[in-house]
């Protein structure tokens, strides 16, 4: 969701909770049909792992680091951006903050962005 | 209680580049071997499970009856990511316990031979327009942008999850190139290796970064290959001859799971609960415990895999992976010798053969047939495959007595 306060939104089961980025049919957690609610997802997090690619599909531009963020208790995938990508700058444990970041304007003139984890130490405010 | 299974005879090809030999060539020549192995053929076989994860044959298993056997029995054609394998087998046995067979034959085979990076596929140029598609309703491939879908960089992140849940202080790099340096060392002794050449901590930190801290030595190596096995009902194997039943080796256990939900697994697939199940489940069965076993062949897909898997199948103490590896216990001369065969980081992967493969290795080293790399005295072994999706076989083997 962008705006003034850019954040991810998840769908949450009604039922138990559980969170998903994508579209279910119903809930892997417990099953339930009963439907989802979308919710805000924290901005902050921790990094709980990454990894620093060297090596990617042709088309993908490298290096860069993928990792997994914990945003308050909701695990989220996502690139650690702003930040040199070598294992000197990034740390296991370290915090870091929703970003936004841009992918490129398509023929009707439509800007799409995307988003990473930058890390809240070395961020401009 | 559904009567027990042994395996009668079972077969792998050399791991390796075989441009002369397609699909059909490889799952024959192990699936003839492991019937010879057994001394029976395809005649006396009551059902046949066959995979081939990449090759993208439907019906694989109809295929190879084409060239080792027309029957008419009843065909499993079976596909669970790097699990097809242990999936064909588990097949075959379970239409034993079943009463439906009194033989059955498993074949996995996989031409794989400069396959290059799994998991992503090349970038599709972005469209012209932004338009949400499928279920997470992107406006562009996400690879890439959105974290790594490459194995090299899901598997990393495995390993550094791990490390960083239990507070390792240590160089990752160094630690899981150790891993690597022992299975490359491990497989000097294995002629039917891809790779059987040793290689030093320092050639494998300094070969071509993949993704950190995984290098090129310390991933996979796609290869060609193929694995059979002939498995037998116990009170079958009861008419056969001495010898037969002297080289049978019992499976103590035979496990599949998936992967429950757990809250992060579809942001990083979660490979250690499904293991861990596996492995409680395959201890339970078997009436033993890891303190037990003389081997373990794990799937070791990347450097950074094999170390949360000595935690998930109970080999060392809960949290104590770094411990139990900095210990030695995992090397062939340790106390409990992990991936003799060289493991998938150079014995190879054959995406649908390993599920037998390193089931061939257990039962070389049971059968007392291993040669140079025989663990001497061994007894008990535990063969463990994950397939991302996830799908995960975990078999406990033991010597015959007979």
């Amino acid at each position: 969701m962008l705006g003034s306060d850019p954040h991810l939104v998840a769908k949450e089961c009604t039922s138990c909770g559980a969170r998903f980025f994508d579209r279910r049919n119903a809930c892997a957690s417990c099953g339930s049909d009963a439907g989802f609610r979308d919710v805000e997802v924290a901005r902050e997090g921790v990094l709980k792992s990454y990894t620093i690619v060297a090596f990617a599909a042709p088309g993908v531009p490298v290096p860069f680091v993928a990792g997994v963020v914990d945003c308050d208790g909701t695990s989220v995938r996502g690139n650690v951006v702003n930040v040199e990508p070598d294992a000197e700058h990034v740390r296991l444990g370290m915090k870091v903050r929703l970003a936004t970041v841009p992918i490129g304007t398509d023929s009707a003139g439509t800007e799409a962005v995307g988003f990473g984890f930058e890390p809240v130490e070395s961020g401009a405010i | 209680m559904a009567e027990d299974v042994w395996i009668l005879g079972i077969h792998m090809t050399k791991f390796g580049k075989h441009p002369d030999k397609d699909t059909l060539d490889l799952a024959s020549e192990a699936a003839l071997a492991a019937m010879k192995d057994a001394g029976v053929s395809i005649k006396d076989m009551g059902v046949l499970a066959a995979g081939n994860l990449m090759g993208g044959s439907a019906s694989i298993g109809q295929q190879i009856q084409k060239q080792i056997g027309q029957t008419g029995i009843p065909v499993f054609n079976v596909a669970n990511a790097c699990a097809t394998g242990a999936t064909a087998l588990r097949t075959a046995i379970m239409a034993i316990k079943a009463g439906e067979a009194d033989f059955g034959l498993a074949v996995g085979v996989e031409k794989l031979a400069g396959a290059g990076l799994l998991g992503a596929g090349n970038r599709k140029p972005d469209s012209d327009t932004w338009e949400p598609k499928g279920r997470v309703g992107a406006v562009a491939t996400l690879d890439g942008r959105v974290g790594t879908e490459n194995m090299p960089g899901v598997f990393a992140q495995v390993g550094m999850q791990y490390i960083h849940e239990h507070s390792y202080s240590g160089t990752p790099f160094e630690l899981f190139a150790k891993i690597s340096e022992k299975n490359h060392a491990h497989s000097t002794l294995n002629p039917l290796a891809a790779y059987n050449k040793k290689m030093s901590l320092e050639q494998i930190m300094g070969d071509v970064m993949i993704a950190y801290p995984n290098t090129r030595p310390m991933c996979s190596a796609n290869c060609d290959g193929a694995a059979a096995a002939v498995v037998v009902s116990d009170s079958k194997l009861k008419t056969l001859s001495l010898e037969q039943r002297r080289r049978a080796v019992k499976v103590k256990a035979s496990i599949l799971t998936s992967d429950p939900w757990q809250e992060a697994c579809q942001v990083l697939p979660d490979v250690n609960t499904l293991t861990r199940s596996a492995a409680a489940q395959a201890y339970e069965q078997a009436g033993i415990g890891p303190e037990d076993l003389d081997l373990v062949e794990l799937h070791d897909c990347f450097a950074t895999a094999e170390l949360v898997h000595y935690d998930n199948l109970g080999l060392c103490e809960p949290g104590g992976a770094v411990d139990f590896f900095m210990s030695g216990a995992p090397w062939r001369d340790g106390k409990r010798p992990v991936n003799v065969s060289g493991g998938l980081q150079s014995k190879g992967h054959p995406i649908a053969a390993t599920g037998i493969a390193n089931i061939w290795e257990v039962c070389h080293h049971l059968r007392g047939e291993a040669g140079d790399r025989q663990i001497e005295g061994a007894k008990v072994g535990l063969a463990h495959v994950i397939g991302l999706g996830s799908a995960c076989g975990v078999h406990v083997l033991e010597k015959s007595a007979a």
